[in-house]
């Protein structure tokens, strides 16, 4: 079967007053229908630029410089391909919502403030020329109770009445009344506490477990990517380094960022001495290194790896990444972590 | 032993809300001895930052004692009274609210050297200002010299507030949430610096957090303090908490946490709440306050006796279920 989208060699940039911010630079991937894939990275790498280019949400500042993001459509009859990139108008609209959603980085002040739970369902029923009144509430209620909410008690409510959690998960039932076939979720625990994020961990699972929509989950934590995706693409500097399968991902990553990014998150059953950091910080997307750009930060820095910057290659089937030393990256920084 | 450094005692915190009270910080005992680091972990709302902010002296306790090396901070003047707001500092939760916008970075972390004496002259001023900046790998220096708050990112942020805090040596640094929106990847390096200092000058943290791996990590040889709605519900050796939880409330905690380790966190055993919704500050439950969600509820007791926290295999705890003997089959 083919993959639902297809990244194909996309860059995006800012126009910024210092100079062109390069965003994203050259992507290419692919998200197979039902299938969830997490882009990883450090905050500012491009990962919400990423998604905002999917759907066309970036702001006027922002640019596609080259590529295309092929979705491929499966509803009502034959298969039919479309580069999100190109659509305009109501093909965009429709493709927003039924095709593709997007719950956003901010999105604890997403909703509305003055309208009430029900009108914010309302108002994007309509808007597509969805249900209305009685079908639409019995939908809407549907949608909250698979996100774990009381229908009674949120649908006359207006967001400031519900928690930060009860909001995300709000807009989470919100993006999927429109039944899309792909999810995009920007961060969507960040700032929650423990116990409401695993309420929503276990509610995205429960989903998908039952609606079997793909999911594209851009987070920082790299254990809630464990935990729901199948998938880990890590994105540095605009760039995926690494695409792996998640067991490969974080039993035998290959590239050495990514091998740092596991070595920093602390575990509870882990020892002091199992953490390490990784050195530097991320490059700056005006003026990025020459060659690598991780070459800066990497322990196992060679001349030319300042000059010529790697491109993906096969590790081994399904899994590819962008160093001149994957061979012995891993190998290298075990020892290197036992004599630092 | 020696005098601690901050002494909780029966410590509680009220605000109105719509006409009624409710109490934020209920009854909290706590002393930090010098050096020694302790993070306070729970659910949002649970009283943390409140916690907090009274200690730093930003907030008054409405009942119980404060005390600052053995001296009770609401009744400090003159010189004494300067030395506690020096020593004591605060990070807070909110990068974005706390540093002024109109202020360069430089000027934000030169403003306190100078104002108190800690450098002589411009030079020495901003030779210091440097050496902050890198301390909490802001690097290069020059690089964020000149830039206004807004022109960096919120772990930036936090960054230069935990520098802005240590302009001033402080010897108790309160930091609410100072690496949450930090990088992972930078993260631990910034709290090995302040571990650094706790070892080098004997620097003692209070550390509020939302991510009980990351308080086992920095506590080590510290200690983990659980809040539920205002109260201190377990109190222990951080290895010992994270190992060998008692409070129902922390065992639920710490199943819930994902790990970075596909399998592991997709098979790891999850303990349920008997019901998700916190109560509300406002019609607080009796008893227990945990009793309406507690997997563990035993009854008439816990709805009708707020539990103390009291000594129980080698941690504090507050709950009937552990202090109590379990009940003999027999009884069932
Ligand atoms: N409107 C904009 N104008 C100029 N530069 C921008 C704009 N929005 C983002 N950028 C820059 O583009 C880069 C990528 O930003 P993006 O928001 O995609 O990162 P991210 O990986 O989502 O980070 P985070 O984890 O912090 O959300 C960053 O360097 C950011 O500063
Ligand atoms: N100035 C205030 N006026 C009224 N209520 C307040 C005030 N400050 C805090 N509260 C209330 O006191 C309780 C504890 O708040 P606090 O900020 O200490 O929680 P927290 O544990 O830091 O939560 P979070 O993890 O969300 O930061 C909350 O119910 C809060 O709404
Ligand atoms: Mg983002
Ligand atoms: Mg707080």
């Amino acid at each position: 079967m083919q993959p639902i989208l297809s990244i194909q060699n996309l860059s995006i940039e800012y126009r910024a007053r210092r100079g062109r911010v390069r965003a994203i630079r050259n992507v290419s991937f692919d998200v197979q229908r039902g299938e969830a894939v997490a882009l990883i990275g450090e905050s500012g790498s491009g990962k919400t630029t990423l998604g905002l280019g999917i759907v066309q949400l970036l702001p006027g500042t922002a640019r596609v410089t080259q590529g295309r993001a092929i979705y491929r459509r499966s509803r009502d009859g034959a298969p039919s391909e479309i580069d999100t990139l190109q659509l305009k108008g109501r093909a965009l609209r429709e493709f927003r919502w039924k095709e593709c959603a997007m719950v956003f980085q901010s999105a604890l002040n997403a909703l509305n403030p003055v309208l009430r739970i029900s009108d914010q369902f309302a108002d994007t029923a309509q808007a597509h020329g969805y249900l209305q009144g009685r079908a639409l509430h019995a939908r809407a209620e549907e949608l909250l109770k698979l996100v774990r909410l009381d229908p009674d008690r949120v649908w006359r409510s207006f967001p400031h009445e519900l928690s930060g959690g009860m909001r995300q998960r709000v807009l989470i039932a919100l993006s999927l009344l429109l039944e899309p076939q792909l999810l995009i979720l920007d961060e969507p625990t960040t700032a929650l506490d423990i116990l409401t994020q695993r309420n929503i961990m276990d509610v995205l699972k429960d989903l998908r477990h039952k609606l079997d929509f793909s999911l594209l989950f851009i987070s920082h934590d790299l254990a809630l990517a464990a935990e729901l995706t199948d998938r880990v693409a890590t994105v540095y500097a605009g760039k995926i380094v690494e695409l792996a399968s998640v067991e490969t991902t974080f039993k035998e990553p290959a590239h050495p960022y990514t091998i740092g990014l596991i070595n920093a998150v602390p575990t509870l059953k882990g020892t002091k001495e199992d953490l390490s950091s990784i050195p530097g910080s991320p490059p700056d997307l005006v003026e990025m290194p020459a060659g690598c750009k991780f070459h800066p930060r990497c322990p196992l820095v060679e001349s030319r790896c300042k000059e010529e910057e790697p491109e993906l290659v096969e590790v081994k089937p399904g899994h590819q990444t962008a160093c001149w030393n994957w061979r012995s990256a891993r190998e290298a920084l075990q020892t290197h972590k036992v004599q630092g | 032993m020696p005098t601690p450094i901050i002494t909780l005692d029966h410590v509680t915190r009220t605000f109105s809300v719509k006409r009624q009270t409710i109490t934020a910080v209920d009854d909290v005992n706590l002393s930090i001895r010098e050096g020694e680091i302790i993070c306070l972990v729970g659910e949002s709302g649970c009283g943390k930052t409140t916690t907090g902010k009274m200690i730093a002296g930003v907030l008054p306790a409405s009942a119980g004692r404060i005390l600052y090396l053995g001296a009770d901070i609401s009744k400090l003047t003159g010189t004494e009274r300067k030395k506690f707001r020096l020593g004591v500092q605060m990070i807070h939760q909110d990068p974005y609210a706390s540093l002024n916008p109109a202020h360069t970075i430089s000027a934000i972390i030169a403003a306190p050297l100078r104002h108190h004496g800690f450098t002589q002259g411009e030079t020495q001023t901003q030779q210091r200002v440097r050496k902050l900046l890198e301390t909490v790998d802001l690097t290069p220096p020059d690089d964020f010299l000149d830039k206004y708050p807004h022109q960096l990112s919120g772990g930036q942020r936090q960054r230069v507030s935990v520098a802005r805090a240590l302009t001033v040596a402080p010897s108790f640094l309160v930091a609410d949430e100072a690496v949450s929106m930090v990088d992972v990847s930078i993260r631990i390096s910034l709290l090995n610096m302040l571990s650094k200092l706790k070892d080098a000058m004997g620097l003692s943290v209070l550390f509020i957090t939302h991510d009980l791996a990351l308080a086992k990590y920095f506590a080590w040889e510290g200690r983990i303090g659980v809040m539920y709605l205002g109260r201190l519900v377990e109190l222990s050796p951080a290895r010992w908490l994270v190992e060998h939880p008692q409070h129902p409330y922390t065992q639920v905690l710490l199943s819930a946490i994902p790990e970075a380790d596909p399998e592991a966190t997709r098979h790891k055993k999850r303990i349920e709440l008997r019901s998700m919704d916190v109560p509300s500050l406002l019609r607080l439950p009796t008893g227990c306050s945990f009793h309406p969600r507690c997997p563990q509820f035993l009854g008439e007791v816990c709805e009708q006796v707020t539990p103390a926290l009291v000594e129980s295999d080698g941690a504090m705890v507050a709950c009937h279920r552990v202090t109590r003997p379990a009940p003999r089959a027999t009884e069932l």
